[in-house]
């Protein structure tokens, strides 16, 4: 969840996240250093009193501005890379969950146990509850059990649409006629809200995403309370 | 936290869901939902014709049933009952 004049990101609730906050914190530390040194460089020139117009043949210089570079690139490639092929595995998941985007609203379908499908519909201003967050809130949470590998399966039966859980580093595409796979899990418990994030039409920012991540014992109440 | 997780009462109505599938080890897994689809109906085909029980293909069914979005289900089986199903059964 998010706070207002927040600048970094949500908590992380999945270790795909934790590592995703890692890497945006080395990326920007890389960032910095290199923009530190360039101000620091212009600010030298600027005051220097000393001009030098005519350097030609300069291999020592050229070949460390060329290596070094170089070097930053391949040290952030390399631990991108390595989160980019952890979202894509996928070991054993506990359950299978397809989530449907429309226009406007998402819905969800359980069909490893009964057909078990409802829609999830934005809570309009006017009817929140006291402590209820405006334009976030559905009224049907998707409910989930926690610290279990789940298979998302996102499409979309209109237009392009996306599903996005921010605090469990989820986004993916729901593309009408095809099917996108993430893995998602989470460490503990606790609601995590995500919105509609590729433009879908005019109700787009009116589509929340409303995870209800519990206990296994919880979510099997629940189950077989929504299939009765 | 291995340990715990095993601790849980077996719940009445255990979820099985299909493990990964290395013949489908991307992002996309349209082409999953459509050959568990198209290997239940051929499986379902070949058993009849045989005069044998379909029980062995309730695997695919199961597969099919718990990746394809239940509107694809929905429009493929009307297109095969109007014999307008594109894929070979």
């Amino acid at each position: 969840m998010p706070y207002p004049m927040q600048l970094g990101f949500q908590d992380a609730t999945s270790p795909i996240m934790e590592e995703l906050t890692y890497f945006h914190d080395h990326t920007l530390m890389i960032v910095f250093l290199i923009s530190s040194l360039v101000l620091y460089v212009i600010i030298l020139m600027l005051t220097t009193k000393l001009t030098h117009t005519s350097t030609m043949d300069a291999q020592e210089v050229e070949t460390i501005w060329t290596i070094l570079p170089a070097v930053i690139l391949v040290l952030i490639a390399l631990p991108s890379l390595r989160i980019l092929y952890m979202m894509d595995e996928i070991y054993n998941p506990y359950l299978t969950v397809k989530a449907m985007g429309h226009q406007w609203y998402w819905s969800y379908e359980y069909t490893d146990y009964e057909d078990l499908t409802f829609d999830s519909y934005m809570v309009p201003t006017q009817d929140l509850s006291p402590g209820q967050f405006p334009l976030l809130e559905v009224d049907n949470r998707l409910v989930l059990p926690m610290e279990l590998p789940i298979r998302m399966l996102i499409s979309s039966e209109d237009v392009l649409h996306a599903w996005t859980v921010p605090s469990l580093g989820l986004k993916a595409d729901a593309i009408p006629g095809r099917l996108n796979q993430a893995t998602l899990t989470s460490t503990r418990p606790g609601v995590y809200y995500g919105q509609c994030s590729e433009i879908c039409g005019s109700n787009h920012s009116f589509m929340p995403i409303v995870l209800e991540m519990t206990t296994l014992k919880y979510f099997e109440k629940w189950s077989s309370m929504m299939q009765s | 936290a291995g340990g715990r997780r095993t601790s849980f009462p077996p719940p009445a109505q255990r979820p099985s869901t299909p493990p990964f599938d290395p013949r489908f080890p991307n992002q996309n897994q349209t082409r999953n939902c459509y050959q568990n689809f198209l290997d239940f109906h051929r499986c379902t085909k070949t058993m009849r014709k045989k005069g044998k029980d379909t029980s062995p293909c309730d695997y695919y069914r199961k597969v099919f049933q718990a990746l394809c979005p239940l509107s694809w289900v929905q429009r493929w089986n009307e297109q095969i009952q109007e014999g307008t199903f594109p894929g070979k059964i």
